[in-house]
C-alpha cells in the first residue's frame, strides 16, 4: 500500500461524504432562499426520510422503490405540516424568533421519533448489493454511486426548475423580494410553503439514500444537519452548484483530516477552515458578494 | 437610574430570602444550577440583547472557563480563587482577540462561525485526554472556601452563587444604563446609523463579546467548582443552543427576562419529569408556543397581563394614564 | 468523625420512630439513575426496563421480608450536571437507602461525591475502572470490567503470536476507558500498537482511518465502541478490503451490531458476558438457568431481546437483594453487607 494510493482513497471516501452533506446542504440552501430562515430542524427531515424507508421497508416489507417513493412522500407532507403550523403564523416575528420556532420544530420532530419509533439504530441494505468497487486503487460502494448520481440529478433538476419553470422563476422571485413578488401577483405564501415542501422531499430523499452507509435513528439529524449547514454555507447558500462543492470540499477535508492529522480533530480540522473561509470570504467560497443593504 | 437600582435591591432582597421559605433539600441544589445559568444567560443577553449580535458558541467560554479552573487546582494545585481570575482573564483575551474577525460577520454566518468555535473548543476538550481526562471527564475538583468558611452544601453553595450572579446582573444593568448601553442599542438597530453618529461600533461589539465570555468563564469556574467533576458533555452544542432559548424566552434585552428565562429552563425539566419519555416533545412544544405567542419572552408576557389587569380596573387605570 | 457519628445516631433514630409507625408494609426505597433518553440510552434503557422487572418481580414474590421495593427511577440523558442534580433528589427528597446507576462513567464519576459525602450506597452499572480506583467503600460496579475484555482479547492475540495491532477507539467515555486500558496493558502481553486512531459516536464514515490501517504493520484491528460506530467500522473494513482478523469490545455484544452490521459482521470475535449467547450455553453451566430466565422474562415484558448491559443493571438489584436479605435495610449497613 503506497502513499499515493492513499491518498486516493482519502478523496473517494471524502468525495462521497461530501456528496450527502451536499444533499442536505440543498435543503438549507432552498428554504433559506425562498424565505430567508436557516432551517434548523432540515437535519430531521433527512432523519424522518431514512426511518421512514426503514419503517416502510423493513417493518412493512414494502418493495425498495415503493417504500422509498412513500418516505420521501411522508417526510414532505411533514415538512409543510410544519411550515403551516409553525412557519406561517410567524411571518412577521424577527428573524431570531424564527430560528427558535425551528430548533423547537427540530426538537419536537426528534421526540416524536423517539417515541414512535424507539432508540435504536436501524440499516437498509445497499440498493443494489455491498460488493465494494475498485476505482485505481481506492474502493467505493455501489451506494456512493447512488448518492453521486442523485446529487446530479438533483442539480440539474434543480437547475432546469428554477430557470424554466413558472413556479421556479416565482420561487426566486421571492428570494429577491417577498413585497415586490407579492405585488407582482405571486403568492408568496404558496411559495413559502412549496419551499419547505421542496427542501423537506430532498431531505428525506438524501436520509434514505444514506442510510444503508450511516445507519439510521432518531438522533442522526444533529449532526448531518449541521455538516449540511456548514456545505451550504461554504457554498454561500447558492441553490446549486456552489453548495455541491461546498459539500464535497467538506467531505474531502474531513477525510484528509482525518487519514493525515488526526482522526480525532478531524472535525476541528474542518471548522478551523470553515472560519477562515468566513474570515477571508464571508459571503461564501462560491458566490459573488452582494452589496449590504441598510 | 434610581429606579432601576431600587428594583434591583428588590430583587436581590427576594433572591436572598428564597432560601428560607423552601424546606431545602433538592430544590435548593436545582436552584444553584438556576443561578449558574442566570449568569451565562445575562451574559449572553448583553451580546444578544443589546448588541443584537448571535453566539452559539457561549459554551465554549463556559467550558473553558471550568477546565482551566478544573486543570489549574487540581492538576497545579493553585488557590481556586487565583485560578478563577486567571482563567477569567485568560477566556476574555481569547474572546477578545477572535472578536475581531468574528464579529465582522453578520447573521447567519456570525452564527455558524461561533457555532464552529464551540465546536473546536469542545472537540480540544474531548480529545485532549492528557490534559482534560477527555470523555469521561475531569475529577478532584477542589471547592471553594473563604477562610473557614467552606462552600460545602448547597446552602452556601446558593449564597456564593446567587452573590456572584448578582453581582453580574448589577454590572449588567449599569451597562446597559449607561452611555455604552445606548451605544449598543443603536447598533442593534442599525449598526450604519450608529458608525455614522460616531460610535465605534467594531470596538463596541468587541467589547461586549469579551464581557460576556469573561461572564461565562466565570460561571463556569464556579462550576467546575461547585460540582468538583467536569466533563465536555456539559459544554456541547446543544448547552449553547439551550442558553439561545433562555434568553430568548426570557426576553431579549431583559436583564430579568433572562434570569427568569434561566429558572424556567432549569426548572421545566423537573416538572416535566412527570410526562417521562414524553418530555423532550413537550420541550419542543413549548419552545414553539412560547415563541409564537410571546415572542417578547416572559417579561413581555408579564407586562401585558400586568397591563390587562389595570385595565380591568379603570379607575386606577385613568390616574395612572 | 464526631458529626458521622451523629448523623449515624439520629438516622438511627429516625429508623426507630419509623420502625414504630409503620410496622410491615412500609417499602423499602432504592434510587436508581439511568440515561434512559440522550446518546448512552442504548444503555440506559434495557437497564432501566431490567432494574424495573427484577424489582417488580421482587415484590411479586412477596418483597424483601414483607417489604416491598420501591424502586425510584430518574433519566440523567447522559449529562452529568443533570445526573448530580437527580443524585440529590433522591437521597434528599426520595430518601433513598442505595442508589443504582448511573449508567455512564462520567455521570458516575460526578455523582461519587454527593454520594460519599451523604454516606449512600452507589451501585454503578458503568464500566471505566476509575469508578473504583481508589477504592471507596460507598461506591460498587457491576459492570465487567474493561481490564478483564482487554485482558481476553489480548490473551487470544498472544495465542495466535500476533503482536502488531491496530486500535480504533470511539471518543467517548466507553471508548477512553477502553482505549486507556488497552494501552496500558499492551506491554504485558507483547504487543505493540502501530496505530492509535479514534472516531467521533456519530460518525458516519470510518474508511479514512481503516485506510490509515490498512496502511500500516498491524497484524489486527481492535475497535473499541457502542453502535452504531463499530457496525461502520465492520462495514467500511469490508468495503477496503481488509482481510485483517477484527475484535470488537463488549460494548457492541448484542443482536443489534449482527443486525446493523450484515454480513460485514462475519468473522468479528469480541468478549461479552454471557447474556447474549444463553441459549448456546451448556445445559451444565451453573449460570444458564438464571441467564435463559431473564432473557425470556425481558423478552416477554418489552418484546426486545435483553443484552448485557440490561444485565448489568440484574446484577446490581441482586447485589442490593443480597444485602437486604440479610436485614440490612439503611444506608451503612447495606454498605457493609455488600463489601
Amino acid at each position: 500500500m503506497d502513499f499515493s494510493q492513499q491518498l486516493s482513497q482519502y478523496l473517494l471516501s471524502g468525495l462521497a461524504t461530501g456528496a450527502i452533506y451536499a444533499l442536505i446542504g440543498l435543503g438549507f440552501a432552498i428554504i433559506y432562499n425562498s424565505t430567508g430562515i436557516i432551517n434548523f430542524a432540515q437535519g430531521e427531515f433527512v432523519m424522518l426520510g431514512g426511518m421512514f424507508g426503514v419503517y416502510f421497508y423493513t417493518v412493512h416489507q414494502f418493495p425498495l422503490v415503493a417504500a422509498l417513493l412513500l418516505a420521501v412522500l411522508c417526510a414532505a407532507a411533514s415538512g409543510v405540516a410544519f411550515e403551516r403550523l409553525a412557519i406561517r403564523p410567524m411571518r412577521r416575528a424577527p428573524p431570531l424568533g424564527l430560528v427558535i420556532i425551528t430548533i423547537g420544530g427540530s426538537i419536537l420532530v426528534r421526540g416524536i421519533a423517539m417515541l414512535v419509533w424507539g432508540k435504536d439504530t436501524h440499516a437498509l441494505p445497499g440498493f443494489s448489493g455491498d460488493e465494494p468497487i475498485i476505482l485505481s486503487g481506492a474502493t467505493l460502494l455501489p451506494q456512493h454511486l447512488w448518492i453521486f448520481a442523485l446529487t446530479v440529478l438533483l442539480i440539474i433538476a434543480n437547475k432546469l426548475f428554477f430557470q424554466y419553470t413558472i413556479t421556479g422563476k416565482a420561487l426566486r422571485a421571492c428570494a429577491v423580494n417577498q413585497r415586490a413578488a407579492g405585488l407582482v401577483g405571486i403568492d408568496v405564501r404558496r411559495m413559502v410553503m412549496f419551499s419547505f415542501l421542496l427542501a423537506s422531499g430532498m431531505g428525506a430523499l438524501a436520509g434514505i439514500i444514506v442510510a444503508p452507509l450511516t445507519m439510521t435513528s432518531y438522533d442522526v439529524g444533529i449532526m448531518l444537519g449541521l455538516k449540511g449547514f456548514c456545505a451550504a454555507i461554504i457554498g454561500g447558500m447558492s441553490n446549486g452548484i456552489g453548495t455541491v462543492l461546498g459539500g464535497l470540499l467538506l467531505g474531502v477535508l474531513e477525510a484528509l483530516g482525518a487519514g493525515l492529522i488526526s482522526s480525532g480533530y478531524k472535525d476541528a480540522v474542518t471548522f478551523i477552515i470553515l472560519l477562515l473561509i468566513l474570515f477571508l470570504r464571508p459571503q461564501g467560497l462560491f458566490s459573488r458578494g452582494e452589496s449590504e443593504r441598510v | 437610574m434610581r429606579r432601576e437600582l431600587i428594583k434591583f435591591a428588590l430583587f436581590a432582597a427576594v433572591v436572598l430570602v428564597i432560601p428560607a421559605t423552601i424546606k431545602g433539600g433538592y430544590l435548593l441544589n436545582v436552584l444553584v444550577f438556576v443561578g449558574i445559568n442566570t449568569m451565562l444567560a445575562v451574559g449572553l443577553n448583553l451580546l444578544l440583547g443589546f448588541a443584537g449580535q448571535i453566539s452559539l458558541g457561549q459554551a465554549a467560554f463556559y467550558g473553558l472557563g471550568a477546565y482551566l479552573s478544573g486543570i489549574l487546582t487540581a492538576t497545579y494545585g493553585w488557590n481556586p480563587w487565583t485560578a478563577m481570575a486567571v482563567a477569567a482573564i485568560a477566556v476574555g483575551i481569547l474572546a477578545f482577540v477572535i472578536g475581531f474577525p468574528i464579529l465582522k460577520l453578520k447573521g447567519h454566518y456570525l452564527a455558524m462561525a461561533t457555532l464552529g468555535f464551540g465546536i473546536i473548543i469542545y472537540i480540544v476538550f474531548n480529545e485532549y485526554v492528557d490534559v482534560t481526562g477527555g470523555p469521561s471527564g475531569f475529577s478532584g475538583v477542589p471547592g471553594l472556601s473563604l477562610g473557614d468558611l467552606h462552600f460545602d452544601s448547597d446552602l452556601k453553595s446558593y449564597y456564593l452563587i446567587w452573590t456572584m450572579a448578582l453581582l453580574v446582573m448589577l454590572l449588567a444593568v449599569n451597562l446597559t444604563q449607561s452611555r455604552i448601553g445606548r451605544a449598543l442599542r443603536a447598533i442593534h438597530d442599525s449598526e450604519v446609523a450608529a458608525r455614522v453618529l460616531g460610535v465605534n461600533a467594531r470596538l463596541l461589539k468587541v467589547q461586549v463579546f469579551t464581557c460576556s465570555a469573561i461572564i461565562s468563564g466565570l460561571a463556569g469556574s464556579l462550576y467546575a467548582h461547585t460540582v468538583t467533576f467536569i466533563s465536555p458533555s456539559t459544554f456541547g452544542f446543544h448547552f449553547s443552543v439551550e442558553l439561545l432559548t433562555m434568553v430568548i424566552i426570557g426576553g431579549l434585552g431583559s436583564i430579568y427576562g433572562s434570569c427568569l428565562g434561566a429558572a424556567l429552563l432549569t426548572l421545566l425539566p423537573e416538572f416535566l419529569r412527570t410526562f417521562q419519555d414524553y418530555d423532550i416533545v413537550v420541550y419542543g412544544l413549548l419552545l414553539i408556543i412560547m415563541t409564537m405567542f410571546l415572542p417578547g419572552g416572559l417579561v413581555q408576557g408579564f407586562e401585558l397581563l400586568w397591563m390587562g389587569m389595570r385595565r380591568l380596573r379603570p379607575g386606577r387605570a385613568g390616574r395612572n394614564a | 468523625m464526631k458529626s458521622r457519628f451523629v448523623r449515624m445516631a439520629a438516622l438511627l433514630l429516625a429508623l426507630l420512630f419509623a420502625a414504630g409507625a409503620a410496622v410491615a408494609a412500609e417499602p423499602i426505597k432504592i434510587g436508581a439513575l439511568f440515561s434512559v433518553t440522550g446518546p448512552p440510552s442504548f444503555l440506559g434503557e434495557p437497564e432501566r426496563n431490567t432494574a424495573q422487572m427484577v424489582v417488580d418481580d421482587i415484590n411479586k414474590a412477596g418483597g424483601i421480608k414483607g417489604r416491598p421495593i420501591e424502586l425510584v427511577v430518574y433519566d440523567t440523558t447522559g449529562d452529568p450536571t443533570k445526573a448530580v442534580q437527580l443524585a440529590t433528589k433522591l437521597i434528599k427528597d426520595d430518601n433513598v437507602v442505595a442508589i443504582i446507576g448511573p449508567s455512564t462513567t462520567g455521570e458516575t464519576m460526578a455523582v461519587k461525591p454527593v454520594t460519599e459525602k451523604e454516606q449512600i450506597p452507589l451501585i454503578s452499572c458503568a464500566a471505566g475502572i476509575k469508578i473504583a480506583d481508589p477504592v471507596n467503600p460507598c461506591t460498587f460496579k457491576t459492570a465487567q470490567n474493561d481490564t478483564l475484555a482487554v485482558e481476553r482479547i489480548y490473551e487470544h492475540l498472544q495465542k495466535h503470536k500476533i503482536t502488531k495491532v491496530a486500535i480504533l477507539t470511539v471518543s467517548d467515555g466507553f471508548g477512553a476507558s477502553g482505549r486507556e486500558q488497552l494501552k496500558n496493558q499492551a506491554a504485558k502481553f507483547g504487543i505493540t500498537l502501530t496505530v492509535d486512531d479514534t472516531f467521533g459516536p456519530k460518525d458516519t464514515d470510518m474508511t479514512a482511518q481503516l485506510t490509515k490501517i490498512r496502511g500500516s504493520e498491524a497484524q489486527a484491528i481492535i475497535c473499541w465502541g457502542t453502535n452504531p460506530g463499530p457496525a461502520v467500522v465492520a462495514k467500511n473494513a469490508r468495503q477496503l478490503g481488509i482481510k485483517l482478523p477484527m475484535f470488537m469490545s463488549h460494548g457492541v455484544s448484542s443482536k443489534k451490531f449482527i443486525e446493523l452490521a450484515g454480513d460485514a459482521a462475519e468473522g468479528i470475535i469480541l468478549p461479552t458476558g454471557r447474556v447474549i449467547v444463553a441459549d448456546l450455553l451448556p445445559p451444565s453451566d451453573p449460570q444458564k438457568k438464571a441467564l435463559m430466565t431473564y432473557v425470556m422474562n425481558y423478552k416477554q415484558r418489552y418484546g426486545v431481546e435483553g443484552d448485557h448491559f440490561g444485565g448489568h443493571a440484574w446484577d446490581a438489584v441482586m447485589l442490593l437483594k443480597k444485602a437486604l436479605d440479610q436485614g440490612a435495610d439503611t444506608p451503612a449497613t447495606i454498605r457493609e453487607e455488600i463489601e
